[in-house]
């Protein structure tokens, strides 16, 4: 047998071989933003069943565009890309306080650059600055999926778009 | 010709050094192009120049990369407590909670509907023409400018290019060069302290700058104003609606005026780059009667 011959089937075997192998490899991903939803469908008008916390690692199952499946502590569910990073977010302490979103000075995060800790050093030489009235702001309009559905209908305002 | 090839490689430098990003980019690209065509400088000097070039911007983006959505909301919240202090918010509940319901439906249609807390909207108390964005979702407008919008169709317009800014990092790369690599270092070394403090106390600074000094480039503008375009349409809101608050502004801005006048392009310069991107041609908003209700008991009296 030619050289090339051989070097062709070991080629193939090595592709044939190499497919499940890969295909095997679990893909996890982290959650970036402080708190992801999980929905029971693709699309942003899909219910939401779970919350996960920021810097959840969860399991890659099935892709679907911007729509990613995945699973975390046997829940599983629909979230969208932008929540997801494939980099590591490592927490330190205060865990818990990111899971029940409390507020940003009670977040103890992953220590490399601008946190909290680096916020409250600024603040403490800014005293002027009013953090109060941005924590206002970001506290009071949050809104549940159900009441902007309501809000568009009302509106008579009808997507057309790619899947929400 | 070596003394005009030593001014060229210093303007080079200057813009790169000064801006660091896709625009000058651009402009480099082309003055490069035009002094090998005129003979200012040989084709391989231009081509070293090109591929440096490239380099430095691929490098500058890189380091803008290194920001996750915690640390652009972290800028995002000492951005907005800046804007907080140097305009007053309209306290009205039911009106914000209006425009939050239209940012937030705006958002969900977005290719970036998941940043670390979510977007917010809020009304400043002011009569200037203005609104701003911080990278970590807090949109702020002001009463003048909603004061030009004759539909809930022209308000969500707004947003949805105060969005366009958000997703497309503009204000990131208002940061300038040397911090990102400050920021670059203490990220690797995990420097905290003064050093960082330093380099988030710059941070806040060039961009609070950029958003009420200088604002930002026009490709910029151009861009946010394409975001625009495409989240009215996805979500079911007549585009229109973003030609009709520009052409308002056109009437009433001053160029003189500070505030939206000075750091945006003219509205007429907008609506001619949005109606040749479409390649439509403007008609009145078309908006149900519902729709109208509901805008002029909000936003009619303001």
């Amino acid at each position: 047998m030619s050289w090339i011959r051989i070097s062709l089937l070991a080629a193939l075997l090595l592709c044939a071989f190499s497919q499940p192998l890969f295909s095997a490899t679990k893909e996890f991903l982290s959650v970036q933003v402080r708190q992801g939803q999980l929905r029971s469908t693709p699309s942003f008008l899909g219910k939401v069943t779970a919350t996960l916390a920021y810097g959840d690692k969860v399991e890659l199952i099935e892709d679907k565009g911007a729509w990613k499946m995945v699973t975390i502590r046997k829940i599983k569910g629909w979230m969208h890309m932008s929540a997801l990073t494939t980099k590591t977010i490592a927490l330190q302490a205060g865990k818990a306080n990111v899971k029940t979103g409390a507020t940003s000075g009670e977040l103890a995060l992953a220590g490399k650059g601008f946190n909290a800790k680096v916020e409250a050093e600024f603040k403490s030489k800014n005293k002027h600055l009013d953090y109060a009235a941005v924590d206002r702001m970001e506290r009071i309009f949050t809104f549940k999926p159900d009441r902007v559905q309501a809000f568009l209908k009302q509106g008579k305002i009808s997507p057309e778009g790619p899947e929400r | 010709m070596k003394r005009k090839t030593f001014f060229l490689c210093l303007f080079l430098s200057a813009a790169l050094l000064f801006c660091g990003c896709q625009a000058t980019l651009t402009t480099t690209t082309k003055v490069t192009t035009q002094a090998e065509k005129k003979g200012v400088i040989s084709p391989e000097k231009a081509k070293s120049i090109k591929k440096s070039t490239a380099k430095i911007a691929k490098a500058d983006s890189k380091r803008r990369e290194e920001f996750t959505p915690e640390q652009e909301y972290y800028i995002g919240r000492s951005v907005a407590a800046v804007i907080m202090n140097k305009y007053p918010s309209y306290t009205s509940q039911p009106v914000n909670e209006y425009l939050n319901l239209i940012g937030q439906a705006l958002a969900q249609v977005s290719d970036m509907p998941e940043i670390f807390l979510g977007y917010r909207v809020l009304i400043l108390n002011s009569d200037e023409i203005n609104a701003f964005a911080t990278p970590g979702g807090h949109i702020f407008i002001t009463k003048g400018l909603l004061r030009c919008c004759r539909t809930e169709d022209a308000v969500a317009a707004v947003l949805a290019h105060e969005i366009g800014h958000i997703q497309l990092k503009h204000g990131i790369r208002a940061i300038k060069q040397e911090r990102l690599i400050e920021f670059g270092k203490t990220i690797v070394t995990e420097i905290g302290g003064d050093k960082l403090l330093e380099t988030f106390d710059g941070a806040i600074g060039d961009f609070t700058n950029m958003m009420i000094n200088t604002g930002y480039s026009r490709p910029f503008e151009y861009a946010a104003d394409d975001v625009a375009q495409t989240l009215l349409r996805r979500l079911g809101y007549d585009p229109n609606g973003l030609v009709e608050v520009l052409m308002v502004m056109e009437k009433k801005l001053n160029p003189e005026d500070t505030g939206f006048g000075k750091t945006h392009p003219p509205p007429q310069d907008r609506i001619d780059k949005v109606l040749k991107k479409t390649g439509i041609k403007y008609s009145p908003v078309l908006t149900p009667q519902v729709r109208q209700i509901r805008f002029m008991k909000n936003i009619g009296n303001i």
